[in-house]
């Protein structure tokens, strides 16, 4: 589903991504960790078209399509979501009224009717009790004033809506307690199915006890140095990173 | 080219052909009223942009052009006006005027029971109400005002709305001023009276449009007098055309508890100028200013506001909104006056503009002057472009940069719109709004 090859990536002057490898197939679940500033987030914006990045070597072939050529809407449009870290406010939009342009911008993409209004209503009530989203939200300006919790149960539920194909999850459990940490891991594992692969970015062990990936990398200074399965998340939250720094990249 | 002082003259010389023409039958109090107003405009002339108040906004375009005097056309246009233009609810009270006349055909004069008193200026002169009729020009003034002078000099018509005290008004009061021309650029003077009187509650639409894509200039005053404990709400609309003018005032006196809240709305226009004048003349009154201005192509929107705190433990609160695209041009002066007695005055101001062009301009200016020694005052003002935070979050969820920027845009405006308590006017504008923003794609 997604094949990435030697990606490099800067910002500004400063090289952040210094030749990436990945390969995502369909119905994985890969989590990425590493250190702050070893290039996770600037991975995933990278991914999701940002235009603060400028790559300046590699490829990134997703469902067969060269992705760095395509626009932030295109991605999203060929089912590529990204989960915000920091979920941006919007006053004067409500979740719902942005969620229905959004929808329907996709959907005419794929080439399917638009929902009208009842439709969509209908649609994401029944995706809200995936996140035990309360209703009232929606019609509150988006993220406007949503406590972090909220913010991180919108951007699943906004997951759940568009449907992607590939999910970028970044940072999902920061700034959470652990109940919403539970609600918002749930929600994810719902989400888990045989077509729709997801890469999930966490500093923190403690999230892949909800959401148990199939693979981990660990990313340290802009390069993976370290692939395995789900025990080497056990290894770091013993060891921490700093064993890694020494060694070698892993090819994955 | 021709001189302000050229300009001046040729409008002295049209106020004497006018009154020259016209037959014995005006009333002796208008005609006082038109001379005081002549003699002042003569002696004023046109504001240049040395004048204080009128830094960034040149007239030189709309004093030049030889406007005539309403002429013939009103009839015609009549029958081709849609009121949907005008955001009018069906079946409203309503007082319409074209290029200034009186369109009883368009209009609904409705029984309001007594509360209110809907009626025109023309038959306001006639009337023997010297009280009612004492008020005009007591509040606009056209002493200082070049422009109020001048529609004081040539008034001919308008509105004139009355609540009686204590009365509430459920339904708002609609007076729509369309302006058209044909070959000819013609000019009109609507003046409105609004008299709210004590503990009176009422909603007024003021709506001015072009309904055609003549030349044209709108000069156009409104005096209000809200009276002890009254509650006013006050709106003024404007999609004028994109060779119309408009020029306009609103004069407000509110007594004693009088809250006044005034929406200043300015969709379109090739000039506009709204000057607003509030004047919180009792203790504790209140007024909250809400503005939203858009400009486009090479429009130019001037609001000009001036509040005076006169008396003690008055409110006022005002947020003005600007949009500009394209190489138009925005202004907001922001004049906060507070008298020596005008002890624990609270005076709140905001002006925020959004520029979706690298082209258009903003020029904005906190102006006050505080005389009283115990009073909170406070004014900011911010011009910025579109969050590319925000943007990029839009377009991650799919949405083409052109429907994001557009959502961003209506969400500026919205906490302005939100304001609007006539909820079809709302709905109307909210229509409007995003459909503008729709069309008028800016280039990425």
């Amino acid at each position: 589903m997604l094949d990435i090859q030697g990606l490099r990536a800067k910002a500004g002057d400063n090289e952040i991504l210094r030749g990436i490898d990945l390969h995502v197939g369909a119905g994985e679940v890969h989590a990425i960790m590493g250190p702050n500033g070893s290039g996770k987030s600037t991975l995933a914006h990278v991914l999701s078209g940002r235009e603060n990045y400028q790559v300046t070597g590699g490829r990134v072939t997703y469902q067969g399509q060269d992705l760095l050529a395509l626009s932030p809407e295109l991605r999203a449009r060929e089912g590529i979501f990204l989960a915000f870290q920091y979920p941006v406010e919007i006053p004067g939009v409500s979740t719902t009224y942005f969620l229905k342009a959004a929808l329907n911008a996709v959907r005419k993409h794929r080439g399917l009717d638009e929902l009208d209004a009842m439709e969509f209503l209908v649609l994401i009530k029944e995706k809200m009790s995936l996140v035990e989203m309360d209703q009232a939200l929606l019609n509150r300006p988006l993220n406007e004033g949503f406590s972090g919790g909220e913010k991180k149960r919108n951007e699943i539920l906004q997951m759940a809506v568009l449907d992607p194909k590939l999910a970028l999850l970044d940072e999902t459990d920061s700034g959470l307690d652990i109940d919403a940490l539970r609600i918002v891991a749930n929600g994810i594992n719902a989400l888990r199915g045989k077509d729709r692969a997801m890469i999930v970015i966490t500093h923190y062990q403690r999230l892949l006890d909800y959401i148990v990936p199939d693979f981990i990398h660990v990313l340290y200074d802009g390069r993976i140095v370290k692939s395995g399965t789900k025990e080497l998340a056990l290894e770091l939250e013993h060891k921490g990173y700093d064993w890694l720094k020494s060694e070698p990249p892993t090819v994955h | 080219m021709m001189s302000a002082t050229e300009h001046t003259g040729r409008y002295l010389a049209a106020f004497k052909d006018w009154q020259s023409a016209a037959n014995g039958n005006t009333p002796s109090r208008l005609t006082e009223l038109r001379q005081a107003g002549i003699a002042s405009f003569a002696s004023l002339g046109f504001p240049t942009p040395g004048h204080e108040d009128w830094k960034y906004t040149n007239v030189e375009p709309v004093v030049s052009r030889p406007f005539g005097l309403v002429n013939g056309e009103a009839r015609s246009l009549s029958s081709a006006l849609d009121l949907s233009d005008f955001f009018v609810e069906e079946n409203a009270p309503r007082l319409v005027f074209v290029n200034g006349v009186y369109a009883p055909a368009l209009s609904s004069l409705q029984d309001l029971a007594g509360a209110a008193r809907l009626m025109t200026l023309r038959d306001l002169f006639r009337s023997p109400d010297t009280t009612l009729l004492s008020q005009i020009g007591q509040h606009a003034n056209y002493r200082r005002k070049a422009f109020v002078a001048l529609n004081t000099a040539f008034m001919d018509d308008g509105a004139v709305v009355v609540i009686a005290p204590g009365c509430r008004l459920s339904r708002p009061i609609y007076l729509v001023y369309a302006s058209g021309a044909g070959e000819h650029p013609v000019v009109s003077y609507p003046r409105t009276l609004i008299l709210l009187g004590a503990g009176s509650e009422a909603s007024v639409v003021e709506s001015y449009a072009g309904v055609n894509g003549g030349t044209y200039l709108s000069n156009a005053v409104t005096e209000l007098i809200g009276e002890s404990d009254a509650i006013v709400h006050h709106y003024r609309l404007q999609r004028e055309g994109a060779a119309g003018f408009h020029l306009g005032t609103l004069a407000a006196r509110l007594g004693r508890g009088c809250h006044l809240t005034a929406h200043a709305i300015s969709l379109s226009g090739a000039l506009v100028r709204n000057d607003v004048h509030v004047s919180l003349d009792g203790e504790g009154a209140e007024c909250v200013l809400n503005g939203l201005y858009l400009g486009a192509g090479k429009q130019h929107v001037d609001n000009f506001t001036e509040i005076e705190h006169v008396k003690p433990r008055a409110t006022s609160l005002e947020l003005y909104k600007g949009i500009l695209d394209g190489a138009s041009h925005g202004v907001f002066n922001g004049k906060i006056v507070v008298h020596k007695d005008a002890q624990k005055s609270d005076a709140r101001q905001t002006n925020r503009n959004l520029l979706l062009s690298e082209e258009a301009a903003v020029n904005t200016k906190p102006q006050l002057e505080i005389y009283a020694d115990d009073v909170k005052c406070s004014h900011g003002s911010t011009i910025g472009q579109l969050d590319p935070d925000a943007l990029f979050y839009l377009r991650s969820r799919g949405l083409g940069p052109d429907a994001a920027r557009s959502l961003l845009s209506f969400a500026f405006a919205s906490d302005i719109v939100r304001r609007i308590r006539i909820e079809p006017l709302r709905r109307q504008l909210d229509d409007y709004l995003a459909a503008t923003f729709r069309d008028n794609r800016v280039s990425p």
